[in-house]
């Protein structure tokens, strides 16, 4: 009955995810949202508290995953609230850049802003401008495959042989704590 | 520590041509240390692998895993129970993981995802540089704690040679003089006496490879077992 529509291709809206910097980035997407400005509704924010924090294994998986544009939002230079943060992420997106290149994926899905605080056009800017890009670029050829099953990480047997528990009451006593606790386990031989 | 590097994408992917089930083995010791084989980085390379299988649609299965180490036994047994359901097994451990997973997992194919380099120290962030050669019979008592084996690429013992430049090597112009280096350490210890002394020629049957070694209290625990 729908043929028309089923068979119709979906016109391309393109998913941008933009990892935000909460001191700044994200605050800046706060004051676009105040000054009413209007930016890509495309664009989907991820607050992270620090962009030091990102790693080139989040980018690259949320490109795996079919987002169609990826960009880092930090501080600018020399305004990280913890000093280096966004330095380090300017470093793991030129990396994670490489990486896609090596693979086949253009590497202008990702990309690296500094958006201050008081910047709430500027965070609109980017937006509209990495949604543009997106939609220069077409979409992402991975999102067709995004669902096939491909494998990930394996879940690892849990340690053998825990770390000791913190020492409560000196060093001496943690020997017997340990003791005690593999007397009371379940599997622990009488 | 073992400094390795991952070989470039586009090898690993020609060795692993035909091969649909493949298991990324990482090593949480030294290459992890060296961001070349640790869980991160075995992550990013089964990712880059899945998204490189995917844009030229071919069906391709990566899981990945990281033990603790993969020169030791205990940990290996971990992956025990995945290693039957792949084709594949691409470690991501130094040269000598890469053997030992295959020696315990026979009848699995290991593959190797890294380049091994050298022992080294990190000398800045993701920098490092080699120090030791594994000579087996260490000098650096009569050196200032500078390697003439690993540096000098003459292994000169009693150096320096006739080609020191300025303090900097004949065989490379931008490599420093390793007998240069000792001599202002020395120097500056007021060690210099040192230098008087011959170096006898090293004994490199003890480089004889493939080394082997048996720590002392277990020899003796062997020698107990025969008598017994």
């Amino acid at each position: 009955m729908n043929e028309n529509e089923s068979t119709a291709p979906e016109p391309y809206e393109p998913k941008v995810v933009a990892f935000c910097c909460t001191y700044c980035a994200y605050t800046a997407g706060d004051l676009a949202g105040s000054m009413r400005l209007e930016y890509a509704a495309n664009v989907r924010v991820v607050k992270t508290l620090c962009t030091g924090k990102i790693d080139a294994v989040l980018l690259l998986r949320a490109l795996e995953d079919g987002a169609d544009a990826v960009y880092v939002a930090g501080c600018a230079l020399g305004d990280c609230h913890f000093l280096e943060g966004n330095l380090r992420a300017i470093q793991t997106v030129a990396h994670a850049k490489k990486l896609l290149a090596e693979v086949g994926l253009e590497p202008e899905r990702l990309e690296f802003f500094h958006i201050p605080a008081s910047a709430g056009p500027l965070f609109a800017e980017r937006a509209d401008e990495m949604t543009a890009r997106a939609r220069q670029l077409g979409p992402n050829p991975l999102r067709r495959a995004m669902r096939e099953p491909a494998g990930g990480k394996l879940s690892r047997e849990p340690d053998p042989h825990p770390p000791l528990p913190p020492a409560r009451l000196g060093k001496l006593l943690r020997e017997l704590e340990r003791a005690a606790a593999v007397d009371s386990s379940p599997g622990a031989s009488s | 520590m073992i400094v390795a590097e991952r070989k470039p994408l586009d090898e690993i992917e020609a060795m692993l041509e035909g091969f649909q089930r493949v298991l990324v083995v990482g090593c949480g010791t030294c290459v992890a240390v060296c961001m070349a084989g640790g869980e991160k980085e075995v992550e990013l390379l089964a990712a880059e692998l899945r998204m490189k299988a995917k844009l030229r649609g071919q069906p391709r299965v990566v899981d990945e895993i990281t033990v603790t180490r993969q020169c030791d036994k205990e940990y290996l047994e971990q992956l025990a129970k995945y290693v039957d359901q792949y084709d594949v097994v691409l470690s991501a451990g130094c040269g000598a993981g890469v053997q030992f997973l295959a020696e315990r997992y026979d009848a699995a194919l290991v593959l190797p995802a890294l380049n091994t380099r050298f022992i080294g120290v990190a000398e800045g962030p993701g920098q490092w540089s080699q120090r030791c050669m594994a000579c087996s019979d260490c000098i650096l008592d009569q050196t200032g704690g500078i390697c003439p084996m690993t540096i000098c690429p003459k292994n000169v013992l009693n150096g320096p040679c006739g080609g020191t430049n300025h303090g900097k090597c004949e065989v490379d112009g931008e490599k420093d003089c390793a007998w240069t280096l000792i001599f202002r350490k020395l120097e500056k210890l007021g060690r210099l006496d040192y230098l008087r002394k011959i170096q006898p020629p090293k004994d490199y049957s003890r480089m004889t490879k493939p080394g082997r070694f048996t720590h002392a209290a277990f020899e003796q625990a062997d020698d107990q077992e025969g008598v017994s």
